[in-house]
């Protein structure tokens, strides 16, 4: 039993896993806001990855004025959805904005297919270079900055919700929209500002992933591990996601090193199973009292 | 408004319906605590209360979509306190709803029908194929809805109507003919006459003076209209902050000063009903 | 409401086709779908049976989607296990046609029934994103495997169907048409029981139907395993149809792709299913067609793939915001207006 390889592995999964987390907190923001359930949220990191490279490498901007404008450009984006797609929805049944949001990842691809093509395309370099040692282990550069860079937003998103009054009427907003009108809150505004943020930070989480991994049209896959981080964290929980995040990066890490890469989505889909049997609303999720 | 009728001497029988120290929390909120009483065969219960003494919880309770803390239900002298609500409904535990809950995606007769679910056999075979069984089934529905129910409501004339474009004294006489479909041997209605003016009250009052006469059902209800209360119940259940308060015949839990306490707040509570025996009185006199 | 109409029974009352100009109707639809494959060319023969299948898919996802209202994105997903399983009998083992097909659907409700089993239990949300993981894990399956026959997939003979084989489109539209027809009926038919009516009320109000008497992680677990069995029927005809399969063969996008066929259709109708179905068929060929017509058509072929992915996805978006009842209410308002005709309504 090599350890030594046992604890690298270990230590990129978990760095993964807070690449996980990043973009699982941006869904839950959508979440808590709104209780729209947003199934495009790998599409939108994909979005977040490709206007980074169009600004970076088409356009050749400099890089400190090519992340900002990638994140802003993916916000207004953010944006732009809600008012166009989720904002009409706003009675129907919650179904209708789910089903929504699978169209809406497929406009996604199609749009990023057509004006990139489907090739998957290289991102310039913007992290330290020197290999990160842990004691023995070997831990790629990009891999730990992108966990810290995922770290440092969730660490402010965490303050942010916590002293802030719009956090709190995020969460009014969320649980009666129709209570929330009555006592002042803008609840439209709320509802812009969440996806605005939500894509935004999904940007971020594209940025890294796509420079660790390079960005294709089929990103969107890295979808699928961050609902499962979700489901597993508690759909409106911050802090599942971030738990659910290391777990699923950790188990995924060890799939890929053990078994292969092809394994990796086979032992997430355990994971999620295995949570779902004990604890069906996730680890963190506050359980929906329902009224008859 | 019509008079129920006095029982017999049923005191001595086994209660069909019997909650004994139930207790439900949520969190740090107490819905119900130790609550107990019994419901007799052919009577009709009404549980009465402030708003947020927890009659809807305990409904939800007894019908098993909460499961309590503490505490048992007991009904036709069986613990069904861990028994699954769809299988206490196939028993004859029959519910209406506060807040309407007809579904929209269908109409009038077909909510009705669904209220039968529990008592029908029909499998997916056999509703694939609608050969045997299922049309015989259906057909049969059809005619004990139509003859026994959609007749005794007087709701012939929207049958095929989608209940969400009904007015609201329509799908609350709806709601009632599906908790009618459920063959119920108890009937819980959950503030049977909310939002009713007077006439659709009496209608309702009527409705159920009649079930108990003609289909032998008991019935459980949660009202807040004290005229009906006092007029059509046998037995009266008082809850306040989840605890029974009082109980007994119409006349022993109006003369309680607990229960005028609970609704009217402290106070002097003598004064307070010298008032109300003279409003009454002035009432009276003038109609 | 058709005026002029009234019934003397309670059976008649619940006739799925109950007037005599809906009959007729029907004759004159029954007329057309026989002398459809002596009239028309290859092309269409072909577009048929293609249709037929994607309307018996539809058909099991609404019933899933649309009536009990749990949204799932595996579609592809069974139809493949439903495939595969066909394929792989056929070629092995040389089994009787229907028999592989009823063997197809049921090893689909299996996979159903054992994604389900997880993730109804609290939420419909989770079963969307578990059948999601389940049309990646399909494709694993299918690609990793010797006896699925790996990435390069399975390649079977014509199927037999009372000793004649099923070589060509006009063959094959006398197997696919009927068992749809039939899926069609079943699916209609369910409706007017007290199961399809649990299924709607899973829907509508799901908390209340169980304390009316529903069971609800059995009757939820009934629909997809229902709509499951339908998924791979379907799959089945896929592979005697198309006689290649390959582990690319069912991507998400074809789950989407019958999304879209039930929410523009419409979802909760038998004819959104059919109308739904047919409409996204066709879509992708009217697009090729325009491609064609276009002056740069070699270079804007490869955006072809995309264009589809865009149109699927916006077709969705749309309806749901503009027309959420799908064709099948534009459908009934004309009905609805030539009724009155040419009285205003």
């Amino acid at each position: 039993m090599d350890w030594g390889y046992l604890f690298e592995v270990c230590l990129t999964g978990l760095a993964g896993g807070g690449l996980y987390a990043l973009a699982a907190l941006a869904f839950v923001l959508v979440y808590k806001a709104t209780r729209v359930v947003n199934l495009a949220i790998g599409e939108l990191l994909m979005a977040g990855g490709y206007l980074f490279f169009t600004f970076a490498v088409m356009w050749a901007l400099p890089l400190w004025l090519a992340i900002p404008a990638a994140v802003l450009a993916s916000g207004m984006l953010g944006g732009l959805i809600e008012r166009l797609v989720i904002r009409p929805l706003l009675g129907e049944p919650p179904i209708s904005a789910f089903m929504v949001t699978v169209g809406l990842g497929s406009i996604l691809v199609g749009l990023v297919e057509i004006i990139w093509s489907a090739d998957q395309r290289r991102l310039p370099d913007f992290m330290p270079s020197k290999p990160i040692m842990v004691g023995d282990a070997f831990l790629a550069p990009k891999v730990f900055w992108g966990a810290v860079i995922a770290a440092v937003f969730i660490a402010a998103v965490l303050l942010v919700f916590r002293y802030w009054r719009g956090g709190v009427a995020l969460r009014a907003t969320a649980s009666d929209q129709a209570a929330a009108y009555v006592v002042g809150i803008n609840v439209p505004r709320v509802f812009s500002l969440s996806w605005v943020v939500s894509a935004m930070l999904a940007a971020v989480s594209g940025i890294i992933v796509g420079s660790i991994g390079g960005i294709s049209s089929s990103m969107g896959v890295f979808g699928l591990s961050v609902l499962v981080v979700v489901i597993v964290g508690g759909l409106d929980s911050v802090l599942g996601a971030l738990v659910a995040g290391l777990i699923v990066g950790l188990v995924e890490g060890l799939a890929a090193a053990y078994l292969g890469g092809e394994y990796k989505l086979l032992a997430t889909f355990v994971v999620l199973v295995s949570i779902l049997m004990v604890r069906p609303y996730g680890l963190f999720g506050t359980r929906d009292i329902e009224r008859l | 408004m019509a008079t129920a009728e006095p029982l017999g001497s049923s005191d001595t029988k086994a209660p069909l319906l019997a909650v004994q120290d139930l207790t439900l929390a949520f969190g740090g909120v107490r819905a119900l605590s130790g609550v107990g009483f019994d419901v007799q065969q052919g009577s009709i219960t009404a549980v009465i209360g402030p708003n947020g003494a927890g009659k809807t919880s305990l409904f939800n309770t007894i019908s098993g979509f909460y499961r309590p803390a503490a505490g048992h239900v007991r009904f036709k002298g069986q613990d069904i306190t861990r028994v699954p609500a769809p299988l206490r409904a196939r028993m004859g535990l029959g519910r209406s709803f506060q807040n309407i809950a007809l579904f929209r995606g269908m109409t009038v007769l077909d909510n009705i029908k669904l209220g039968r679910h529990a008592h029908l056999k029909t499998n997916v075979f056999d509703a694939l194929l609608y050969l045997g069984r299922a049309r015989r089934e259906e057909a049969e529905l059809r005619r004990d809805i139509e003859e026994r129910i959609i007749d005794f409501l007087e709701i012939d004339h929207i049958r095929h109507a989608p209940v969400s474009a009904l007015s609201y004294g329509l799908q609350k006489r709806v709601e009632m003919a599906r908790a009618l479909a459920m063959q119920p041997e108890v009937l819980m209605l959950d503030e049977p006459v909310a939002g009713m003016n007077r006439e659709e009250t009496e209608d309702m009052a009527r409705f159920i003076l009649d079930v108990r006469a003609e289909w032998g059902v008991t019935v459980l209800m949660v009202e807040h209209d004290m005229g009906m209360v006092m007029d059509l119940s046998d037995h009266v259940v008082v809850l306040n902050f989840g605890q029974v308060i009082a109980q007994g015949t119409p006349a022993v839990v109006q003369a309680d000063p607990e229960v005028a306490r609970a609704y009217l707040g402290s106070g002097d509570v003598h004064e307070l009903r010298r008032k109300l025996q003279a409003a009454a009185v002035a009432h009276q006199g003038a109609s | 409401m058709r005026i002029g109409t009234f019934k003397e029974s309670y059976v008649a009352d619940a006739a799925l086709f109950d007037s005599r100009t809906q009959r007729a109707w029907l004759m004159v639809a029954a007329a057309a779908l026989v002398l459809l494959p002596f009239v028309a060319n290859d092309y269409w023969l072909y577009m048929a049976c293609l249709v037929a299948i994607n309307i018996a898919s539809s058909t099991g996802l609404n019933l899933l989607t649309g009536y009990t209202g749990l949204v799932s994105l595996g579609q592809a997903a069974f139809m493949g296990l439903g495939a595969y399983t066909v394929a792989i009998l056929q070629i092995r083992w040389g089994t009787p046609l229907l028999l592989n097909l009823v063997a197809g659907g049921a090893v689909a409700m299996l996979g159903g029934i054992v994604v389900g089993v997880p993730s109804l239990r609290v939420k419909g949300l989770y079963l969307a994103i578990v059948t999601i993981a389940a049309t990646f894990i399909a494709h694993f399956l299918f690609a990793n495997f010797e006896f699925t026959g790996g990435t390069s997939g399975l390649s079977m003979s014509p199927g037999r169907l009372f000793g004649v084989e099923l070589d060509s489109s006009f063959r094959l539209y006398w197997l696919i048409v009927p068992l749809t027809i039939l899926m069609l009926l079943g699916s209609a038919n369910l409706f007017r029981t007290r199961i399809g009516r649990a299924f709607i009320a899973i829907r509508d109000r799901d908390i209340s139907a169980e304390v009316l008497g529903i069971p609800l992680l059995r009757y939820k677990l009934l629909s997809f395993g229902l709509s499951s069995f339908y998924a791979g029927v379907a799959g089945g005809l896929w592979a005697y149809f198309f006689r290649v399969i390959t582990p690319e063969s069912f991507p998400l996008s074809m789950s989407i792709f019958f999304l879209a066929a039930i929410i523009v259709g419409g979802m909760g109708s038998t004819l959104g299913s059919i109308l739904g179905a047919a409409f996204m068929t066709m879509v992708p060929e009217v697009l090729k067609l325009v491609f064609d017509l276009l002056p740069a058509s070699t270079d804007l072929a490869v955006l072809l793939s995309p264009v589809r992915l865009i149109i699927f996805g916006a077709l969705i978006v749309g309806f749901l915001i503009f027309e959420p009842l799908g064709l099948a209410e534009m459908w009934r308002r004309t009905r609805r207006f030539f009724h009155l005709w040419p009285f205003r309504n």
